[in-house]
């Protein structure tokens, strides 16, 4: 065990692979792990037949898959993905083992794979999850080593080839017979194919899975010919009506909107807000409530912004077509609307978890942004943002691109209730860290404004509109005395999870919870 | 007790409520009216009373007025009220179903009672009585100059409305008549008019439209039931930019005249005299409130 610099014990070794403690956010460089590019055999196709197998069992075989290898899949169905659970069934009936999962989320859908897991199927989680199976494993009741990954983070280790991916089956829900594809259109339409942009560039052996196959060419391109190898039809791929992440009504609760209330004054104060400001927020009742505000004050100052970026949903759709951005960046579409509108508009750009959030490349669109929205499970006196585990102790979320936005944008504003149930959700430890606190501009709360002190002139003009500024101790204390101080979930020493930060050092670990 | 404080929101808040009632200390209205009548079902009344108490009880730094909407006094539960909510210092009564002088009397015996018992200042505790049936819009005049505890005189739509057996809608042409009574009883005896509750909290912009209209009758503050309610009471109580400006030259005018030693000068051609000076501090204070002027006025030239 070694300590990081956020003072989390970190092992050497995790599941037989050696890993590097956090250090900081912005001083690792590719070299420090000497990985250069995943590699990929160069191939020749000279024929121009089609390349497609009537099911999902016969792309498994001739994309010759064997025990102990790496498969991918994507999530831009969300809860609504049917894929993954198909292919691990598939891949037990033809008697594989010992499978690693690398996909780019794993949703509470994918409980299914719980059983494939305890019977030796799966043997290894590359990427983060929600719901059940993080569940299990933070309880020692599945075994299953985890590592937990961002968007940006996941680009970095496919790219760098530190997670190898044998084989990608890539859901495509508009695809030709020789292997173009998109997601605009069709039964299964999900939009952005984002996260599916990096796995197709670098798998071993790409495979289009479609349930709408389409005569050629399958135009706009998003995933092209040259690089997938076979193309694989099912009945269907999913629900795309599940890939409604969360709510998308602006909250009614007074403290919510008391909240968004005063994260639009950071945003005002922070005097990004002019012609040519970036933005970023994602789904739920606060963050749009946030975006209604911002795009009331960019109405009502004629301001044009530059992109809005992220997860994209129908509200930032209405403020590109009402003109008040240059543009959207989407890496994966939050709702239909957003599905709908990639399709039509050039100015809806899709854009690959690589381009949105790898942090070793010539610059990812996060460093553009200037203000960002960020949730939280819980938050520490130092501004260090959980959103993996909850207090409970259990793991229950990925990360999404929360470290990454965070590490880029200009201005990060985590939104979050002061106390949820009867906890507090500002205290002096977060159960786990995904987010390092140096890389957090601003705390809000419906009790308080906490700014980091790398932010002087915003604290100082905050104070100047007297909203309620506080620091960030003072802010806990205040909800300490309505919630008392919560005690610590006690773990076990057994390490079951890495929670990885962008740059490939490890930041926290995720063990099992004592009884 | 014609008194400056500002009251453009004062949030009903019901009294059996903890989540609410947690959140008190965080909602940006300028005054809180913690609710034991109508709000609490009869049931209710002991349980939620105890409650209100102990929260104003833990409730230390309070950055807003409280008051505390008592049952009437008729009721076996008024004096109850009283007993367990006067010990925790709430600033004023908001005294439901006042309908005469009398009955605004009898509070103001029961609180004279109680303040020279605990050695408080005679009058420390407010009134501010709903007249909010037609009885009581016939007596506001004699019902606001009955003690100089009262401070405002609220208008109550609903219970009014339900006395004249008619429907309350979201126009108010309806109100239009007892609006003017009020106000213009408040105005007569020098204290604040503040209007009733908009219970649509789903229609912002009918809300808005009743605001600016009470606003124009003189009204200068409203109830209200939902937090989300405030921000736009607060805009529309939001002087203008050029009311702003005027204000501060009358400031700046009236402390040039206090420095040559005379408490009358002229701006603009026109002579500024208390009246004129005080209608710009009041201008002032709520633009400071709403955060469109950086500095608090200095109340004090008014007493150059």
């Amino acid at each position: 065990m070694a300590k990081n610099s956020l003072g989390r014990e970190i092992p050497e070794t995790f599941n037989g692979k050696s890993y590097i403690p956090y250090t900081d956010p912005h001083s690792i460089k590719p070299e420090t792990f000497h990985f250069q590019r995943a590699s990929r055999v160069l191939k020749r196709n000279y024929s121009g037949a089609g390349k497609v197998v009537g099911s999902l069992r016969e792309a498994i075989v001739a994309s010759g898959l064997k025990d102990g290898m790496t498969i991918s899949t994507h999530h831009h169905l969300r809860n609504g993905d049917r894929l993954l659970n198909d292919l691990v069934k598939e891949i037990d009936a033809l008697g594989l083992r010992d499978i690693k999962i690398a996909s780019s989320s794993v949703h509470i859908v994918h409980a299914e794979l719980i059983p494939y897991i305890r019977k030796g199927v799966i043997t290894a989680l590359e990427c983060g999850v929600n719901g059940p199976i993080g569940e299990q494993i933070s309880r020692g009741e599945l075994e299953c080593p985890i590592v937990v990954r961002s968007h940006g983070g996941r680009a970095r280790s496919v790219i760098s080839g530190e997670v190898p991916i044998d084989v990608a089956f890539l859901a495509a829900p508009y695809c030709d017979e020789y292997g173009n594809f998109n997601g605009f259109y069709g039964p299964s339409a999900c939009g952005s194919l984002g996260y599916a942009l990096v796995d197709a560039q670098y798998a071993r052996k790409v495979v289009a899975v479609t349930d709408n196959l389409v005569p050629f060419p399958a135009l706009p391109i998003s995933v092209a010919q040259n690089i997938v190898d076979i193309v694989a039809t099912v009945d269907s791929l999913g629900d795309p009506k599940k890939i409604v992440s969360s709510t998308t009504k602006l909250t009614k609760d007074p403290m919510g909107l008391q909240i968004a209330k005063y994260a639009a004054t950071v945003i005002d104060a922070s005097g990004y807000l002019k012609n040519g400001f970036s933005f970023q927020t994602g789904t739920g009742g606060i963050s749009l409530a946030v975006a209604g505000h911002v795009r009331d004050m960019m109405r009502a100052r004629k301001i044009k912004g530059s992109f809005g970026c992220g997860g994209i949903t129908g509200f930032f759709v209405d403020m590109l077509d009402e003109g008040l951005f240059e543009g959207l960046f989407d890496v994966q579409c939050f709702d239909l609307k957003a599905v709908e509108s990639i399709g039509r508009n050039r100015k809806h750009q899709e854009m690959s978890a690589g381009l949105y959030a790898n942090p070793f490349n010539m610059g990812a669109v996060v460093n553009r942004l200037d203000c960002a929205i960020l949730s939280a499970t819980e938050i520490d006196v130092n501004f260090n943002v959980n959103v993996n585990t909850e207090s409970s102790g259990l793991l229950l979320h990925n990360t999404g691109g929360h470290c990454d936005v965070a590490n880029g944008a200009k201005v990060s504003i985590i939104v979050c209730p002061s106390i949820r149930g009867r906890l507090p959700m500002v205290r002096d430890e977060v159960t786990t860290i995904t987010t390092p606190g140096e890389t957090v501009g601003v705390v809000v709360t419906e009790r308080g404004i906490a700014v980091n002190d790398h932010l002087p002139a915003l604290k100082a003009e905050l104070i100047r509109r007297r909203v309620p500024v506080k620091d960030i101790r003072q802010l806990r204390d205040e909800i300490y005395a309505v919630t008392g101080a919560p005690k610590p979930v006690e773990f076990t020493d057994k390490v079951v999870g890495l929670i990885e930060y962008l740059d490939g050092t490890i930041i926290d670990t995720v063990r099992t919870i004592r009884d | 007790m014609a008194d400056s404080q500002l009251r453009r929101t004062l949030l009903f808040v019901p009294g059996n409520m903890p989540s609410m009632l947690q959140n008190v200390p965080l909602f940006k209205c300028d005054s809180v009216i913690i609710d034991l009548e109508d709000a609490v079902n009869h049931a209710e009344k002991d349980a939620a009373r105890n409650l209100v108490r102990r929260f104003l009880e833990s409730w230390k730094e309070r950055d807003k007025e409280v008051l505390v909407r008592i049952n009437p006094l008729y009721t076996k539960w008024g004096r109850d009220d009283l007993k367990a909510i006067l010990p925790q210092m709430p600033d004023a009564i908001r005294f439901p179903m006042c309908e005469t002088a009398e009955m605004a009397l009898e509070l103001d015996a029961e609180l004279g009672k109680y303040e020279s018992a605990n050695g408080l200042e005679a009058g420390h505790f407010g009134i501010l009585p709903s007249i909010e049936t037609v009885k009581s819009v016939l007596n506001a005049y004699a019902i606001a100059t009955s003690t100089k505890r009262i401070f405002g005189l609220a208008f109550g739509a609903e219970d009014y409305t339900a006395s004249m057996g008619i429907a309350r809608t979201n126009a108010g042409e309806d109100l239009i008549h007892p609006r003017m009574m009020v106000v213009m009883a408040a105005k007569a005896a020098g204290l604040q008019a503040i209007d009733s509750i908009f219970s649509d909290i789903n229609d912002m912009e009918a809300l808005r439209k009743e605001t600016e209209l009470v606003k124009r009758l003189g009204y200068t503050g409203k109830c209200l039931v939902n937090p989300r309610q405030i921000d736009i009471i607060h805009e529309v109580f939001a002087p203008k930019q050029e009311e702003i400006d005027y204000a501060q030259e009358v400031v700046e005018a009236i402390k040039q005249a206090q420095e040559m030693g005379t408490g009358v000068i002229s701006l603009r051609g026109k002579m500024v005299d208390a009246p004129i000076v005080k209608r710009a501090i009041g201008t002032l204070r709520i633009a400071y409130a709403q955060g469109l002027v950086d500095t608090p006025v200095d109340e004090e030239i008014l007493n150059g």
